[in-house]
């Protein structure tokens, strides 16, 4: 389970998150969904420890954030940051090797090489495995990324927007996979989508996040509707039950 | 393998290296007359050594240096370190001048340590979309250090001793005086032990937090050996700049940006250059010699203009 408690945080003396507690518990698919700007990356980030905690706690199952050694908690959890541009030329392959460091510590062993093989082939990336990345598409990259991540082969798996630049098929088949990772790998997963249809159809939870607090929580039926569009997101978009699921008209 | 071929090239280059200067030799006089032998052990073969091994360790710490500053245009030469190691050395013939040379040495590479780090501390606040004014700020400070250089030297009269310092040539290496550089070398190979760790790194500081990485650990030890390896080069040598900004680019052209992978290939690169630069200098206006660094300057410069003009546009 992930933990969060009375969380604050603030950028240059200006407020981002207002005390925020939040369990995430084990298993399942989270979507975190909000306006831009509400501080979803910021939430996730402090989780992962790649900015540091000012006020609150958080922890990763036994692990306490900020207190736990960097690669412990790095073969407990990964994430895929929102504003990862790689400038090195790096190949597919080396780039998804890169998730393994807390494992191998750059002495990759066959079990590695192994995982790398089936990361590759679950997302669709044999083909593109000794390309350097400035040579792929914005979807393709992506795609790269999200491997990387999920090569770490830890239980929780945080991931920012993973559909940025992804194509409705490679955003379903995404999805898909995630959902079936959840399923079978017993993955605790948490999403930052902006598409809430996307939200609705894959997630078991949601989390509304609107100007640093925590708007709204539960499942999908229980959340999405034409209020939480209005109040939230100050926009009057229709939503329809279809087949028991929400659906927003666009 | 690219790394086949040149090590092929450098082994020729290097026999050759031996054989070219002022004073004409050829192997069979290695059997004949035992003044050319001398000649052999105590000037030309220091002096191939010194070229490979000082190009070998700047290549692969300019590396080092552009993923520690997220920059592919800046080397450690000009942008700082190699004048901070001049002001380093400067200072301790000053202040300790009856002090052993390994001595001088820690001085001028403590020296460099704080030029680098004070490099690194500015142009992580420059914002990362104009990748252009990292390599300004660089040569901006690597010109105010070296002005300080000049200016201490001035008061000092010791003008004559910092040209030595600034201007890298091979012409005085003989054995005796060059051994230093296999503490360079060694320190090079060192880096093959964080080369990995320095890969991860190329992908942003929270990028190798989140895969748990020592991001102060390794970073301290990249620039422990950038200094190293400037302040030997400096102080044995003088400055070789362009070796570690061209070799790096070539290589990230070849085969890419993953260090360890690389390593091989960085370092017979640079070795290649140096000493091809220095025997070019032997030979263009024999019998006198153009500096090493003059040669390297200018291969180095068209070396990286045929390289930025051929850099394929994307995005
Ligand atoms: N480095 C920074 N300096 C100042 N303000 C910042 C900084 N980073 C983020 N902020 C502010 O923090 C707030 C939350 O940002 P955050 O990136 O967490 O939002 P987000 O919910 O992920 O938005 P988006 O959907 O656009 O990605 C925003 O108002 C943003 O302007
Ligand atoms: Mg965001």
């Amino acid at each position: 389970m992930i933990s969060i408690r009375n969380v604050s945080h603030a950028i240059h003396g200006a407020p981002i998150l207002h005390d925020i507690s939040l369990d995430l518990p084990r298993g399942g698919v989270t979507a975190l969904i909000g306006p831009n700007g509400a501080g979803k990356s910021t939430l996730l980030s402090l989780i992962a420890r790649l900015v540091k905690l000012q006020s609150g706690a958080i922890s990763v199952d036994e692990l306490e954030v900020g207190k736990a050694a960097d690669r412990v908690l790095a073969q407990h959890l990964a994430i895929m940051p929102q504003s990862l541009t790689v400038s090195a030329r790096l190949r597919v392959g080396e780039l998804v090797m890169m998730g393994r460091y807390p494992w191998h510590q750059g002495r990759p062993g066959a079990e590695d090489r192994e995982i790398i093989a089936a990361a590759l082939a679950k997302f669709a990336l044999e083909p593109l495995r000794d390309r350097f990345l400035d040579a792929l598409s914005g979807g393709q990259r992506q795609r790269a990324l999200v491997a990387m991540a999920y090569a770490q082969g830890t239980d929780y798996l945080l991931l920012d927007e993973p559909l940025n630049n992804l194509d409705i098929a490679a955003s379903r088949h995404l999805m898909g996979l995630l959902r079936e990772m959840a399923e079978r790998e017993g993955k605790s997963i948490v999403i930052v989508l902006h598409d809430i249809n996307y939200a609705a159809a894959f997630a078991d939870r949601i989390v509304v996040m609107s100007g640093g607090r925590v708007a709204a929580d539960g499942a999908p039926g229980e959340i999405v509707n034409d209020g939480l569009l209005r109040d939230v997101f100050d926009t009057n978009a229709e939503v329809r039950l279809i087949d028991g699921k929400p659906v927003v008209l666009v | 393998m690219p790394v086949a071929v040149i090590l092929l090239a450098l082994a020729a280059l290097a026999s050759l290296s031996l054989f070219v200067g002022a004073i004409d030799m050829s192997p069979a006089d290695l059997w004949r007359d035992p003044e050319a032998l001398r000649l052999m052990l105590v000037s030309r073969l220091p002096r191939t050594l010194a070229a490979m091994l000082a190009g070998a360790s700047l290549a692969v710490t300019g590396q080092i240096m552009q993923v520690l500053a997220r920059n592919r245009f800046v080397e450690p030469m000009t942008a700082g370190a190699g004048q901070s190691a001049a002001l380093g050395i400067l200072a301790a013939t000053l202040f300790v001048p009856g002090a052993p040379v390994w001595i001088k040495m820690l001085i001028a590479a403590g020296a460099t340590l704080i030029g680098s780090v004070g490099l690194l501390l500015m142009i992580r606040r420059l914002p990362p979309t104009q990748p252009l004014l990292v390599p300004l700020v660089a040569l901006v400070y690597g010109g105010v250090i070296g002005a300080a250089v000049t200016f201490v030297a001035y008061q000092g009269d010791m003008l004559q001793f910092v040209q030595i310092w600034l201007t890298g040539e091979l012409s005085g290496v003989l054995q005796g005086r060059y051994e230093l550089l296999w503490i360079a070398g060694g320190v090079a190979l060192g880096t093959w032990f964080i080369a990995d760790r320095v890969t991860v790194l190329a992908l942003g500081d929270a990028a190798g937090r989140a895969l748990g990485v020592n991001v102060a650990a390794v970073t301290a030890a990249g620039l422990a050996a950038i200094s190293l390896v400037t302040a030997l080069t400096v102080v044995t040598l003088g400055a070789i700049s362009f070796i570690g900004l061209v070799v790096p680019n070539l290589v990230s052209r070849l085969i890419g940006d993953n260090l360890r992978a690389g390593l091989p290939l960085t370092a017979s690169l640079g070795a290649l250059l140096v000493l091809g630069a220095d025997m070019l200098g032997r030979v263009v206006r024999m019998p006198y010699e153009i500096p090493a660094s003059a040669m390297t300057g200018v291969i180095g410069a068209a070396l990286f203009l045929a390289l930025i003009l051929r850099e394929p546009k994307h995005g």
